[in-house]
């Protein structure tokens, strides 16, 4: 059974420096580093003291409030430094990788012959359940609950977003695998598919999910899209998602025993020499993968994508959820208002609205940089978000009630249906320069003590 | 350019906090900023920014006034030579109405941004960008023989008690400019309409016969015959050789600043489309009970298209009603906001005894009806979710 469903208001963001469709080897690089701030809500508790041994899928630190929640270590060796910040907050855990990899076996089995708490219970122990997360507040799933439904976008329509499709090919059997589990899980599990090509090799097959195509500009291939036009989250309902690639990880749990962290992401952006994908373990070292291959040293570097990913130093390290990084020209220059400025014909610039002559070229691929473009004003403009943001709510509304802190005007405007990597393209285009994804993060945060 | 560059970078350490001059950093921000867009970059959130910011999208509405203020100064000049019966080059009408009209509109400016300036230095802030536009609508809605000391009073007027009070740029109930015409027509009404006000004379005496008066003070007394044999038809009153405020007379002119508002996103198509729909249809409805029930009242039989073309009608609703900050927020509130203008423009303008104009009282009316509208536009979106959300909780408990 599958579904049409078009997304009509979004923007699809041309940028310089997508990735060639060849997958690279990095040169093998000593440490790896799981970072406790790309699990939100998670307070973590170390299981491991440094100078410890520990192998692939050992336990690195769980949740203080949930000890279920566990997140293991991508490579075995030893953990060489936990690196802190103010108010001894956990920055990074370091592993010196071993040569060899050594794995802890947590069995092979069938996925499909297990009952519900027996595949909990593999994916607890293995630490793979911190691969599933929930919406709302995008925390890590609470493996007591059973969800509504499992939602997976086979496809990413970020700018310079790795192809799914590309990454996933000959991976099918992998995939079902992780799929068989994964059924086990909830009643319902959707996979979203391109629209836009009609045909996806390696997802079209998949057994026992529910196939939906998601056809228009981003963000037609968010999780959040897809998860509101099939059924928006009501307040009490929990959605859980997970990303195509960790499907596979767990699908490789269940054929080996074995938490393997490869994973394929894309390196990408316009100041990137040769952009392409690379294999690579999670938790990898930017340097390890962006050295030699950057045109020169006023860079961004962003674990993720433009415009929702981290900024990072080169010497930092891929974020746990992350598939892609992506290197941009810093924009620490004045823009003189007559040529490169406010005043300016915008030849070379890039704007939705119709303000600069960059409509002349709609296909234009941009080398857009990390400058504000201006500064911040007060909310002025209005009209601006509806344009690129495809849910049934009033997203100025939404904004100005998170802004107040007024609880009860978030429940009743839709706070439970969104995230904020949704109001991405909202702070694109916003004329006053307001960090909107910042302020719903922080609204969600403030809901989520108010709740539990 | 790198030289300016050098100079503004050089003594920037100067206005920065902890500076000698930091106490200035107000006027040398605003300077700075102007010049050059700064070296901000991206700290949370998305990485890539869209080139629009605040000035340029604001730049956008100077520009879309160009055609009207333009035009506004020829029609000063032919205005003037035709009532003393004179004519008149084209340069010569332009020149004369440039020469009356600079004055006005420097002195909005420069009273106008002295208040913000003050306002900006005692917050410590950059002065934002929304009295840009304001400051070039003041003069543009003001009849020409209005003295400059009231233009200034009402400047201040508008930006303190409209504004400032409010919280400053984006704040405001009112529109700016409005509330400054609002403010003398109340205040000194004799100087704000009549037949008097809207020709500037400049000492001479005007031609035999000739009256000053404009189309809708006429079309009061006699209608469409006597606005057509005043030499105001459908036509004159579309391009625009007629008396009126400075701005407002050519549809025409008017009409390229919409296409540039709607083209470039900065003004709203849809609040323009639903205010001339209502105005229409308001108009229409008149003219069906005057021809019907009251065929004594000339006023209401004038045509609906020559009430369209006439008055602020056309200038308010491109201009003044498309003002983001003061009309609704949301899209279905656009339609609703917009239609309500263009519907109470028109009511107010043919069943006000004292005053044929009525495109002010119906913007200032419906700004502060705005956010009501917009209320219960989202409180239908809320309803729709709490009723998802019961249908849901039925369904569990069931």
């Amino acid at each position: 059974m599958s579904n049409a469903i078009t997304i009509k208001r979004g923007l699809d963001i041309k940028l310089k420096g997508s990735a060639d469709k060849v997958i690279g080897n990095v040169p093998p690089s000593d440490v790896f580093a799981v970072k406790p701030a790309d699990f939100l809500g998670l307070t973590p508790k170390l299981a491991v003291k440094q100078g410890v041994e520990v192998l692939a899928g050992d336990a690195l630190f769980y949740d203080k409030k949930n000890p279920d929640v566990i997140i293991p270590s991508p490579v075995s060796g030893e953990v060489v430094e936990i690196k802190r910040g103010a108010k001894r907050k956990i920055l990074e855990v370091k592993v010196l990788a071993d040569k060899e990899i050594k794995y802890r076996d947590f069995g092979s089995v069938d996925p499909k012959g297990l009952s519900t708490e027996q595949v909990v219970e593999k994916l607890v122990k293995s630490g793979l359940w911190s691969l599933i997360r929930q919406r709302p507040f995008s925390i890590i799933a609470d493996p007591t609950a059973r969800p509504k439904a499992i939602h997976i976008s086979c496809f990413n329509t970020y700018p310079l977003a790795p192809d799914y499709d590309f990454i996933m090919e000959g991976k099918q059997a992998l995939f079902q695998k992780g799929i068989d589990a994964i059924t086990k899980l909830s009643d319902k599990v959707y996979l979203g598919l391109n629209g836009k090509t009609g045909f996806s090799k390696p997802f079209e097959s998949i057994t026992g999910v529910e196939v939906n195509y998601f056809k228009g500009p981003h963000p037609a291939g968010n999780v959040g899209t897809q998860i509101n036009k099939i059924a928006p989250i009501n307040k009490g309902d929990a959605i859980w998602y997970i990303a195509p690639q960790d499907v596979m990880t767990i699908g490789r749990l269940f054929e080996s025993g074995k938490y393997d962290a490869s994973k394929i992401i894309a390196l990408t952006g316009s100041e990137v020499k040769g952009p392409q994908y690379y294999e690579v373990l999670s938790g990898v070292k930017i340097s390890a993968v962006v050295q030699d291959k950057v045109s020169n040293d006023n860079v961004r570097y962003i674990s993720g994508n433009p415009l929702t990913g981290t900024k990072v130093e080169d010497n930092s390290f891929l974020g746990f959820y992350d598939d892609q990084i992506t290197v941009l020209p810093e924009g620490n220059q004045l823009k003189f208002f007559l040529t490169d400025g406010w005043f300016g014909l915008g030849l070379k610039k890039f704007s939705v609205s119709k303000t600069y002559f960059n409509w002349l070229m709609p296909n234009k691929e941009y080398a857009l940089d990390t400058n504000l473009n201006g500064e911040l004003r007060s909310f002025v403009m209005t009209g601006e978000m509806e344009k690129v943001f495809p849910f049934d709510i009033y997203p100025m509304s939404l904004v100005k009630a998170i802004i107040i802190n007024d609880i009860d005007a978030m429940e009743k405007l839709g706070i439970y249906e969104v995230d904020a990597e949704d109001f991405a393209l909202c702070e694109f285009t916003s004329s006053s320069k307001i960090n909107i994804q910042q302020i719903v993060r922080d609204g969600m945060e403030n809901l989520r003590e108010e709740l539990y | 350019m790198k030289f300016i560059e050098n100079f503004f970078q050089g003594i920037r350490p100067d206005f920065e906090e902890g500076g000698k001059y930091y106490k200035w950093a107000t006027p040398y921000h605003t300077f700075f900023t102007f010049m050059f867009t700064p070296d901000y970059v991206t700290k949370k959130g998305s990485h890539i920014r869209d080139s629009i910011d605040l000035k340029r999208a604001l730049f956008m509405v100077i520009i879309a006034l160009i055609p009207a203020t333009l035009y506004g100064m020829w029609n000063l000049g032919y205005q003037h030579f035709l009532a003393i019966g004179e004519t008149a080059s084209l340069m010569e009408n332009f020149w004369f109405g440039f020469i009356q009209a600079l004055p006005m509109i420097l002195v909005s400016y420069i009273v106008g941004l002295g208040v913000e300036f003050l306002f900006a230095l005692k917050h410590h802030e950059g002065l934002q960008e929304g009295f840009l536009i304001s400051g070039l609508l003041i003069p543009l809605i003001m009849p020409i023989n209005v003295p400059l000391w009231m233009v200034a009073v009402a400047t201040i007027f508008a930006v303190v008690i409209g504004k400032e009070v409010f919280g400053g740029t984006g704040m405001n109930i009112v529109n700016i400019a409005i509330t400054a015409r609002a403010f003398l027509f109340f205040a000194y009404p004799t100087k704000m309409a009549g037949s008097k006000v809207w020709i500037d004379l400049a000492g001479e005496t005007a031609a035999d016969g000739y009256t000053g008066e404009t189309a809708l003070a006429i079309a009061i007394e006699g209608g469409t015959e006597a606005v057509n044999a005043a030499g105001m038809s459908l036509m004159d009153a579309f391009w625009g050789h007629i008396p009126g405020s400075i701005g407002e007379t050519s549809t025409v002119a008017i009409l390229i600043g919409a296409f540039i508002l709607i083209y470039t996103g900065v003004g709203s198509w849809k609040i323009m489309l639903s205010a001339i729909a209502g105005g229409s249809i308001m108009a229409l409805i008149f003219n069906w009970l005057g021809g019907s029930y009251f065929p004594d009242n000339l006023y209401l039989q004038l045509n609906w298209m020559h009430h369209l073309v006439l008055g602020g009608f056309m200038f308010g609703v491109v201009f003044m009603a498309t003002d983001p900050v003061t009309a609704t927020q949301t899209e279905t509130g656009k339609w609703i906001y917009g239609f309500f203008i263009g519907l109470l423009a028109i009511l107010i303008r043919t069943v006000n005894p004292a005053y044929p104009e009525g495109m002010m009282m119906a913007i200032l009316f419906m700004n502060i009806m705005a956010p009501m509208i917009d209320h219960y536009v989202v409180e239908a979106n809320i309803k729709k979710r709490m009723k998802r959300l019961k249908a849901a909780q039925a369904a569990i408990n069931n």
